[in-house]
């Protein structure tokens, strides 16, 4: 059976998270200290060989984004970074692992990216639930500054950062990165049109990073320890570890530091197995929004091309299983309930179309007839509003919708299998 | 404190409206935005009554009606419905005499929905106000409840 690899989480557990001095005496803010001895592009470099990409669902190249953020807009008076902490596609908390077990790890991730950028403020925007994530955040920021890891003339380089906390109110979209500037500047969660992306008007109209906290995490060791090192687990285009979530029917839900490129048949028995004598029947990887699998996918290896290869995704690395007994079209259908939970109403074919899903969905549940045209219908329908909404929202729930098609029709139109 | 005491903490820029909103809520009894707290609000960040309003009500964490002391939030992503959550929703409805959304007639209670809180590794979930309660089961459900009637006879 393989093991847990340990890199971002190194410390969970062992340490404790509300002790700046713990961080330190296990190594922490090593990374930063480099980073501050080397130029802004070339911790830029760092990352970019280093293959790192983004934890929060797209796995876009770290190391471009911070280099088109650092290079856009060079008369603008001010840059910005600003922490993804916003968690909640369903199915996901490795952010919140690392926020309670570990807070500093993404503090001095940020802190590097600042330096990187050359942004002397930022936010972190944290999920208005995550108390405990709050709470520990908080705490690890004041620290930060008392030892001078943050504020003016930062370890005696020259460099400033400042940081504040911002909270969210309970909108699932304001994870979305435009749409989080909108909700940190004091308004309604709704998505700007992009581009301009982020890297050239990000919040207050400034050129701005935004990166999640698994992703800082990761830019924390690679500084750290060095960009061979940090090639040395992973695969080849998806280097490095991912936190992995899995929930529902295994013996030990949990989360897993695991290489990427790692299949879900050995997920699965890392997690002590299917419950009971549950014989697997399904996963929904990446959350609402991701996509099914079956078993014909237990050995695909898990890293962002690959799935995405397969029309699957890896997403937020939430992996929920499903046992022969557990019905896909529940699922569905709750899946298609949120995203209409969660839209924010701006595009129309997002807000009358995730409406429209979720009413149909519950006819998949009903005795209709005639459910292969329904659902037919309702995959154009999701297609048409990927083509035409402007955010991931509207373009999310064409994704476990053809998936479960594609694995479970026969479920869908409500044919016994079994 | 009063609610100008609590506005005046922040700097009256706009980007402070969403902690101001949390503070504000979290200090009222009736843990919900009054018409006055959002009026004054909006003064302070010189911004129109009706953009506060706009904020106040797209965000589900907010309330604009009272609510009880504790604000049940009860998870049903898929996680914690394949882990029977609808069972426990049942239950805690019966116990306090309401439906979702409702509040009970001693105020105590507000019972809602919320979406993933990410404890998925010990479904179902719930929070009561800022505390998180897993693998809830018939009997934790009636204990918590009962710890809560507990703290609110004390103060």
């Amino acid at each position: 059976m393989i093991k847990e690899e340990r890199i971002l989480l190194r410390n969970a557990g062992k340490i404790n998270p509300m002790s700046i001095e713990d961080y330190i005496g296990a190594g922490g803010y090593r990374g930063l200290e480099k980073a501050l001895g080397m130029e802004p592009v070339e911790v830029i470099d760092e990352l970019l060989e280093a293959g790192l990409r983004g934890r929060g669902g797209a796995g876009f190249s770290t190391g471009m984004k911070q280099r088109f953020t650092s290079e856009s807009c060079l008369r603008c008076p001010q840059r910005y970074v600003v922490v993804n902490a916003d968690e909640g596609e369903p199915g996901t908390y490795k952010d919140r692992v690392i926020m309670e077990q570990d807070p500093h790890l993404y503090l001095e991730g940020t802190i590097i990216a600042a330096h990187a950028i050359r942004a002397s403020k930022g936010y972190i925007y944290i999920r208005g639930e995550y108390q405990e994530s709050i709470d520990k955040t908080r705490k690890a920021v004041n620290e930060a500054y008392k030892k001078g890891f943050l504020g003016k003339n930062i370890l005696g380089s020259g460099f400033d950062f400042d940081i504040g906390i911002k909270l969210g109110a309970g909108s699932y979209l304001c994870g979305e990165e435009l749409t989080m500037l909108e909700s940190l500047e004091g308004k309604r969660g709704t998505p700007r049109i992009k581009p301009p992306f982020p890297a050239e008007k990000g919040v207050f109209n400034m050129p701005t990073l935004v990166n999640n906290v698994e992703t800082l995490a990761n830019a924390t060791r690679i500084l750290e320890k060095g960009r061979e090192w940090y090639r040395e687990t992973g695969t080849d285009t998806s280097p490095g570890t991912k936190i992995f979530t899995i929930s529902g029917q295994v013996n030990k839900p949990g989360y897993y530091e695991l290489p990427l490129g790692v299949s879900l048949r050995q997920l699965i028995e890392l997690a002590g197995g299917m419950r009971g004598n549950m014989q697997f029947k399904a996963a929904l990887l990446g959350g609402a929004a991701g996509t099914f699998v079956d078993a014909s996918m237990l050995d695909e290896e898990m890293s962002y091309d690959n799935l995405r290869d397969k029309g699957a995704t890896l997403g937020s690395g939430a992996v929920i299983v499903f046992s022969r007994e557990d019905s896909i079209t529940n699922t569905l259908v709750n899946c298609l309930r949120f995203f209409k939970h969660e839209s924010c109403g701006k595009c129309i074919p997002c807000r009358a179309g995730t409406a429209h899903l979720e009413i149909s969905a519950r006819k998949l549940k009903s005795t209709a007839n005639d459910k292969q045209k329904l659902l037919a219908s309702m995959i154009r329908e999701s297609e048409l509003m990927a083509a035409t909404s402007l955010c991931p929202l509207g373009q999310s729930p064409v994704l476990p919708l053809k998936s479960a098609a594609r694995y479970f029709k026969d479920e869908l139109y409500g044919i016994l299998t079994e | 404190m009063s609610i100008q005491k609590i506005i005046r903490q922040f700097e009256p820029e706009q980007h402070n409206l969403l902690n101001i909103l949390h503070a504000l809520q979290n200090s009222s009894s009736g843990n919900y935005l009054s018409k006055e707290a959002m009026e004054e609000t909006a003064r302070y960040l010189g911004l129109t009554k009706a953009s506060v309003y706009g904020v106040a009500t797209y965000y589900t964490m907010f309330s604009l009606k009272p609510r009880g002391r504790f604000i049940i939030r009860i998870c049903v992503s898929p996680v914690c419905e394949l882990m029977k959550v609808d069972i426990i929703i049942k239950q805690i409805e019966s116990i306090l005499d309401i439906k979702v959304g409702e509040t009970s007639s001693d105020r105590l209670f507000t019972l809602e929905l919320s979406e993933c809180l990410g404890q998925c590794q010990k479904a179902p979930s719930m929070m009561v106000n800022d505390r998180v309660y897993k693998c809830l089961g018939k009997d934790s459900i009636k204990e918590i409840i009962e710890k809560y009637r507990q703290k609110a006879k004390l103060n």
